[in-house]
């Protein structure tokens, strides 16, 4: 690719760039509202539900900007209910199902850890409308670290039976971690233009949390550097995700443009 | 009725009057969310308000709210700005406010990270239940003393 870039290219790639933070958080919102009414305690239901009702507040200040940017018209609304499985760039991790409330708190562990340091990062960042969005998003991102990290620690760090879901949910979210540090011409050009760190220069904030936390919580990081793509450019999603937008889009898909 | 002319000051005292739609005993003013008013002229105002997390559904409701108390007031086009930045925090809530949250069972937000007593019976003995509770600006405190659960309005 030619180094010289024209405002249209730099355009389109920061609308990559916001479609790829706000499906991000909608993909997770949407996963974890789907404890409401169903968590294994009243407390956690609520905690659940206000930490989805977060995410999917982020996730409209994320994707209208994204809309602006773009100038064909969309909406927040528009970008989340009408967009297919691979117009989605959000990270595979966020989509796989929940499995069990230890897969869905290791992953909420996993993911806040990375956004905490993320989101402060792009706090400084040289466009004003991500930094403004960054600024509101990180206070609500460190609650959801405080709770994660403490729930981790107590499943973790619990009986033999929640220290080996824990285990299992570890062990089956980490080959997803890999992509949230992935880097290639978005990245670059959001890295050029002051918008965005590259995502791997946080890698060692994050690993500090992590490990800390693990070796807190009784629970041994995988070996395996494997790590599965495909997410956040929309090349390969799994075969979850489609499952689960027929469920979130069911009703703008049934009728169009209803509202209430 | 036409209003010959009227001040910023006049409009932050109706506002005043508006209650939050989830803790009736605060002013919308006293929670923070109001940030400008700015006067046009003797019929129309600008208010510019910011959310406090930024999925709170109340935030429509508040703005309805706004909207129907300064039409009463005879204020013929109302505009609503939203604002995000800077991001809104619990600094904002007024003594006031605060006052009233403990009056009616909320302990009022503390840079500590907790609440200092019990709005029930002033007893330092108190404990987290869970960091969230029944609105995304609370959690759920409990007291040893008088063993009664209660709201805390979460520090941001
Ligand atoms: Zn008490």
């Amino acid at each position: 690719m030619a180094g010289t870039s024209n405002p249209t290219q730099i355009d389109g790639q920061l609308f990559e760039f916001l479609l790829r933070q706000g499906d991000n958080v909608l993909v997770l919102g949407h996963r974890t509202s789907e404890w409401c009414g169903v968590a294994p305690a009243l407390e956690e239901d609520i905690a659940l539900t206000n930490t989805a009702l977060d995410l999917i507040g982020q996730t409209q200040l994320w994707l209208g900007y994204a809309g602006e940017v773009e100038g064909k018209g969309r909406s927040a609304n528009d970008l989340a209910f009408l967009r297919d499985v691979y117009d989605f760039r959000n990270v595979l991790m966020l989509e796989v199902p929940n499995e069990d409330f230890g897969r869905t708190l290791m992953r909420q562990f996993l993911f806040d850890a990375f956004q905490v340091p993320w989101l402060t990062a792009l706090c400084a960042s040289s466009n004003q409308n991500v930094a403004d969005i960054a600024a509101k998003s990180v206070k609500e991102a460190i609650y959801h670290l405080d709770r994660s990290t403490e729930t981790v620690i107590a499943l973790g760090d619990g009986t033999e039976e929640s220290n080996a879901r824990m285990q299992s949910a570890l062990d089956y979210l980490w080959p997803y971690v890999g992509e949230l540090f992935g880097e290639d011409d978005v990245d670059k050009a959001m890295h050029e233009a002051g918008v965005a760190p590259m995502p791997a220069t946080l890698r060692g904030d994050w690993e500090t949390t992590v490990n800390s936390t693990l070796s807190q919580a009784c629970l041994t990081l995988p070996d395996s550097k494997f790590a599965h793509s495909g997410g956040r450019t929309g090349f390969r999603h799994t075969e979850h995700l489609g499952h689960m937008l027929a469920t979130m889009q069911t009703l703008q898909r049934s009728y169009p443009g209803a509202a209430w | 009725m036409a209003l010959a002319s009227i001040s910023e000051a006049q409009v932050w005292d109706w506002l005043e009057d508006v209650p939050d739609p989830e803790i009736p005993v605060i002013s919308v003013v006293d929670l923070g969310v109001v940030r400008a008013v700015n006067v046009m002229d003797s019929n129309a105002v600008e208010v510019t308000v910011t959310p406090t997390y930024s999925g709170c559904p109340a935030m429509a409701v508040i703005s309805m709210d706004i909207e129907t108390a300064l039409a009463k007031q005879g204020i013929k086009k109302i505009s609503l700005k939203t604002q995000i930045a800077p991001a809104w925090t619990t600094d904002w809530l007024s003594e006031k406010g605060r006052a009233r949250l403990e009056s009616y069972g909320i302990a009022p937000p503390r840079a500590a990270g907790g609440p200092e007593r019990c709005p029930r019976c002033k007893s330092e003995a108190v404990e987290r239940v869970s960091q969230f509770g029944s609105t995304p600006c609370k959690a759920q405190w409990r007291c040893a003393e008088c063993l009664e659960p209660f709201d805390y309005f979460k520090c941001i």
